[in-house]
Formats: C-alpha cells, sequence, structure tokens
C-alpha cells in the first residue's frame, strides 16, 4: 500500500514538496541548536521548559482525538463513523510522532537520550509518558493499518484488532492523564498543583483533537473529493461543543479556588496570566485572546448544529484550536513558570530559532499526516472503483 | 618459540598477581593508586549531612567578599556567566524574602528580608527532584547528600521544574570559555547537563569540610551529622530557633538558617 503515498496529481507533488521547505528551515535551526546548546531559545533558569514542551503538550492532546471516533464506532455501533476512523487514528499516529520529536528537540544531551531505556526509573512520571506515548503511537499504527488492509481485500478485520481497539480506548485517556502527571506531581509550580489538571487536559484535548479533525475532513472534500458526510460532522462538532464547556467550566473552577481562599501561592499564577503581576502583563492580552475564543466558539458550534455551514463549522473549529493552542500551546507553560522558585516573576517569549524548529516538526507531522490520508484515499478510490 | 614449564609457571604467577587488585601491577607501578588521587585523611562520614547558616554571624561579616562564593566556584570550576538567564549556582547570595516568602514578619523579619544571605541546594530528606528524574542521573545518597552525576544526565531539566527552591542550574551553553582558570582537581561540565551543589562530597571522601564552611572566615556556615548528637550542627539548632525554606511542601531540608 506504501506506494499509493507517493503517486499523485501534480499539486499534490507540490503540496508535498512545500512541506520540505519548513522541515529544512528547522532542521538546519536545531543544528545550530546541537552545536550551541538550548541557549539560542527563550527558556533560562527560571523558564525551565518553554515552546517545544508546551507543543508537545498541546499535541497529546490532538492525538487523543482518535478515541472520540474510535469509542462511538466500535463501542455504541455508530455506523456513519466508519468512513473517518481511520483519519483519526493516522491524525494520532502523526500527532504522537511530533509529540516525541518535541521531547527530542529539548533535550540538552540527545544523543543519550536512551539512557531512559538503559536506566529506567519507574519512579519518574517521564519514564510512564515514554511508555503510554510510544504504546499508543504503535496502537494505533497497527490498527489503522491492519483496518485499511483488510478494508483493500474485503475481509473483516482479523479479532485480535478488536482486542487492540477496546485497548486503545483507555489507553487515549492514559497519555493525557499521565502527561498532566508530568506538571501536577511537581511541589510548588501552582499552576498546575491541581488535581483539576488531568481533567481539563481531557477536555481541552476532546475539543482540539476532534476540531482538527473536522477541519481535515472539511479540507480533504475540498481538495481530494472525500466526504465524510454531514452527519459525521454534527456529531463530532457535538462532542466539541461539550469539551469546549466543560473546559470553560473547568477554568470558571479554577479561578474560584484561587481567588476565594485567598492564598496568594494559588492565586499568583492566575493573575499573572490573565491580569498581570507585578508590572509583568505580557501574557495577558493573549490569554484574553484564548478565552474569549473558546467562549465565543460555543455559541457557533451549537449555531452550525442547527443550521449547518461548512464556512460556519470550519469558523467555530478554528476558534477552538487556536484557543486551547494559545492556552496549552504556551500559556500554561509561561504560567507555571511565571513565578520563580524565589517568588520572583519571570517572562518567557520564544527565540524565532525555537519558533523555526518547531514548526518544521508540525511541517514533518504534516507531511507524514498528508502520506498517511493519501494511503487512505488510495485504497478508497480504488476499492470504489473496482 | 617453545615455552618451557618453567617459564609458563612463572607467565601464570604474573597475571595472577596483575588481577588481584590490591597488589596488581598497575598498583606496583603506582597507576591509579587511591592514595595517589585522594589527599590523606579518613573519609568524614555521618547518617546524614546537614548545614545550619548562622545568618547573625554572616550578615555581621560585612567584608568577607563572599568567601563562601568564591571558594564554591574555585572548587568546582564554576562559570562566570554575565547573561543572568543563563547563569550556574551553586551557593549564591539571595534576599531573605526571596528565600522565605510567607515567612519573615514586617517587625523583626524585616530586616533579613531586605538582606541577602546563602543560598544553596537543601540536600533534602524528601528531594522531589531524585524522584522525577527518568534516567537515576540524580539521586541520594545514604548519607542524604542528593548527588548529580552529569554523564548520565539527558538535560531533560525534570529536576529544575521539580525543585522548589531553584537550587539546579542547566547549562545552556558551553561553560568552558566562562572559566578564568580551570581547577585541574574536579572536572568541568559540558552543555546541556544539569549542575548543583554537593555538599562537597569529593572533599568530604578525603575529610575535609565543604569549601564554603571552610572558606568562611565568620563561622557562619556550620556543617556536620543531623544523627549525631554531637556534633556541633546539632547543637548549634538545639540552642538556637531557626527556620528552613518551604517547610510545608514535606521536603525536610537539610540546610537550616538560624535566626
Amino acid at each position: 500500500m506504501l506506494e499509493r503515498a507517493f503517486i499523485g496529481q501534480s499539486r499534490y507533488q507540490t503540496w508535498l514538496t512545500v512541506l520540505l521547505i519548513p522541515i529544512a528551515v528547522g532542521l538546519a535551526c536545531y543544528f545550530s541548536q546541537f552545536t550551541h546548546g538550548l541557549g539560542i531559545t527563550g527558556m533560562s533558569r527560571d523558564v525551565i521548559w518553554g515552546f517545544y514542551i508546551a507543543q508537545f503538550t498541546f499535541l497529546v492532546g490532538v492525538a487523543a482525538s482518535a478515541v472520540m471516533v474510535v469509542l462511538p464506532f466500535y463501542l455504541h455501533d455508530t455506523k456513519e463513523f466508519g468512513r473517518v476512523v481511520i483519519l483519526g487514528e493516522f491524525l494520532a499516529v502523526a500527532a504522537v510522532v511530533m509529540c516525541i520529536l518535541h521531547i527530542f528537540v529539548d533535550l540538552g544531551q540527545p544523543t543519550r537520550v536512551l539512557n531512559v531505556l538503559l536506566h529506567p526509573a519507574p519512579q519518574s512520571v517521564m519514564f510512564w509518558d515514554m511508555i503510554v506515548l510510544n504504546g499508543y503511537l504503535l496502537l494505533n499504527l497497527v490498527i489503522g493499518w491492519t483496518t485499511l488492509d483488510c478494508e483493500r481485500n474485503t475481509r473483516q478485520p482479523p479479532r485480535w484488532v478488536k482486542v487492540l481497539v477496546y485497548l486503545s480506548i483507555p489507553w487515549a485517556i492514559s497519555i493525557h492523564t499521565v502527561t498532566a502527571f508530568l506538571y501536577s506531581g511537581l511541589p510548588a509550580r501552582h499552576l498546575w498543583l491541581t488535581a483539576l489538571l488531568a481533567p481539563r487536559f481531557l477536555a481541552t484535548a476532546f475539543a482540539a483533537g476532534p476540531a482538527l479533525l473536522i477541519l481535515l475532513c472539511l479540507l480533504l472534500k475540498k481538495t481530494a473529493g472525500f466526504d465524510a458526510g454531514r452527519e459525521v460532522l454534527r456529531k463530532l462538532a457535538i462532542t466539541v461543543a461539550y469539551a469546549m464547556i466543560v473546559n470553560a467550566f473547568f477554568i470558571a473552577v479554577e479561578f474560584f479556588t484561587g481567588y476565594y481562599c485567598g492564598v496568594p501561592a494559588h492565586r499568583r499564577d492566575l493573575q499573572y496570566l490573565f491580569f498581570g503581576l507585578d508590572g509583568h502583563a505580557r501574557m495577558v492580552p493573549w490569554m484574553w485572546a484564548s478565552l474569549a475564543m473558546g467562549i465565543a466558539s460555543i455559541p457557533v458550534l451549537l449555531g452550525s448544529l442547527r443550521r449547518q455551514t461548512h464556512l460556519r463549522l470550519a469558523l467555530a473549529c478554528g476558534m477552538v484550536f487556536l484557543s486551547t493552542w494559545m492556552d496549552k500551546g504556551l500559556g500554561l507553560i509561561a504560567g507555571g513558570f511565571a513565578v520563580t522558585p524565589m517568588d520572583t516573576v519571570a517572562d518567557y517569549a520564544p527565540t524565532l530559532p525555537e519558533i523555526l524548529i518547531s514548526l518544521g516538526i508540525y511541517a514533518g507531522g504534516a507531511l507524514l499526516l498528508t502520506l498517511l490520508y493519501k494511503i487512505v484515499l488510495s485504497v478508497r478510490a480504488e476499492i470504489n472503483g473496482a | 618459540m617453545k615455552i618451557s614449564r618453567r617459564t609458563a609457571l612463572k607467565l601464570s604467577l604474573l597475571t595472577g598477581l596483575s588481577l588481584t587488585r590490591k597488589h596488581s601491577l598497575f598498583a606496583m607501578v603506582g597507576f591509579a593508586k587511591p592514595s595517589n588521587l585522594l589527599a590523606p585523611g579518613a573519609a568524614l562520614k555521618a547518617g546524614r549531612w546537614a548545614m545550619a547558616i548562622d545568618v547573625k554571624k554572616c550578615l555581621a561579616a560585612k567584608d568577607c567578599h563572599d568567601a563562601c562564593i568564591g571558594a564554591c566556584r574555585e572548587a568546582h570550576n564554576i562559570p562566570d556567566i554575565p547573561n543572568k538567564k543563563h547563569e550556574v549556582k551553586w551557593v549564591w547570595r539571595e534576599q531573605g524574602d526571596h528565600l522565605f516568602p510567607d515567612q519573615l514578619d514586617e517587625y523583626r523579619g524585616a530586616e533579613l528580608a531586605r538582606q541577602t544571605v546563602p543560598a544553596l541546594c537543601n540536600h533534602c530528606a524528601s528531594p522531589p527532584c531524585t524522584r522525577v528524574c527518568p534516567t537515576g542521573a540524580t539521586f541520594k545518597r545514604s548519607d542524604g547528600i542528593v548527588v548529580m552525576d552529569p554523564h548520565r544526565c539527558i538535560g531533560c531539566r525534570f529536576c529544575m521544574a521539580a525543585c522548589p527552591y531553584g537550587s539546579r542550574s542547566f547549562n545552556w551553553e558551553d561553560p568552558r570559555p566562562y572559566l578564568k582558570q580551570i581547577n585541574p582537581d574536579y572536572p568541568t561540565r559540558t552543555k546541556g547537563v544539569v549542575e548543583k551543589c554537593t555538599f562537597c562530597d569529593k572533599r568530604l571522601a578525603q575529610g575535609r569540610p565543604p569549601a564554603c564552611v571552610a572558606a568562611c572566615p565568620a563561622g557562619a556556615m556550620v556543617f556536620g551529622d543531623l544523627k549525631d548528637e554531637k556534633s556541633p550542627v546539632v547543637r548549634l539548632l538545639g540552642e538556637n530557633y531557626s527556620i528552613c525554606r518551604k517547610p510545608e511542601l514535606g521536603t525536610s531540608p537539610g540546610v537550616y538558617y538560624v535566626v
């Protein structure tokens, strides 16, 4: 099946070539980082993690999207999801690959990465995160590939695939829970030191992941003539809407606890992000834009359920995706490190090479996703043609 | 060449000698003999190493020129990096209200809040940094010292995110160009690894107290074994009121500030 990935119209070939440009730029910037050290980024002794780890965290959420199509299809027998299940799974594959690459570029000594396997440390959450992420990657790759192969040969998938599918559902929850535990298990990082972090991660994941999937379906309809179907888009939009509502509720709950209890430590990070702290207000417009866009997306989404137009749906999903990205893809990290162990305030902004390296990884993910989706669509076209 | 029985016996005897550790051939010619590497004096041992900083004595010593910091820098090849964001710190001066947020009152505590005293790794009894390390590159020894193996460190900085005291430093760039002179007795580090205060574990193994303690002209840094009732640190803590940094986190710091 693999050969289908590279056969396409000239427009498709151009797209693949275009993706290679940011990949090359990212590689060049990474070479510079590899030579000079992580000092070329905006991180510091106070803001210890930055753009890379934030992207990793956000993309783990995108990866969890697969479960929102797998679960209704396999557990609730929602037949119409059959067409998009594999798109969700392959989106998860690309997202997890981008996650792993973002962790890799964040390492100070990348050549020693295998020390994590040579000297495993089960008391470290990072050990478990490595297991759940790689496991999820493998699960989705094997499930997706096998079911597609069976589809091509018009036979039922073997029974063991079903077992893996059922396993992948709790596994999707686990990747986000374990990723949240990386943060919420740290003492004195008060923005993260909340039991609500894992549930909040899941809420944003179930909003951002399916929102991206809807956008991809709309894009495939325009560019490749793939129609996911009205009902699929409608049901996915409902998922996104409810996940966004739950997310907004969680944010409100955090604000209540932070501000009503009066404990400074619980309040200061939120204050930094949304109102500015000790004259540091860099993140304020960013966070309000994210919050406003997230809340505004809810009525647009609900409206699009009643009178669906693709434009309105795309707009709503774009807002959801951008809102959650601004929150998790920068705010979460910058806010968590804002109040330093010395009770001072530290700002963070990524540098250009840092952004370009990350952009290169995103382009790599897009390339992988394009190739995987191309295979899916070619196989489907072949079946319909035959 | 024909090897006679006699030669064979001689050779096997020599091989055997070279394999036993104490009388190895290498030892006979003087390579890698432990006594060559370490200064004479029995290693200092403890149940749990700890430090008490006598704040009054420290603040009174106005012209010590940060002897503790200088001695540590020299002993451990700590780079002098001008970019504050990339600084490497083992022992450094920190303002009182930064060290003890929410712990100092605005009356008697106001003086300490404005002034600076030494800060260093707390060598916690329950260190969050070692818990989160994914490779075991940082770990707590049985005598309570939290040490760091820079050769195993992958530079993920999880330990820095976990440390509530800001006591760990990452080499954001190559530290060697920032060393004015290199002390050959201690290794320099490379870019991309984390490092921290080690309570001078190498010096303790040579029977010497930590460099900062030895350098302090005011005797404001008292070092000893918390498990030994007669140790100076236990005596000082028994007779005076002291505070620790962020005790509410349950890390049980091994550095006390006598106030």
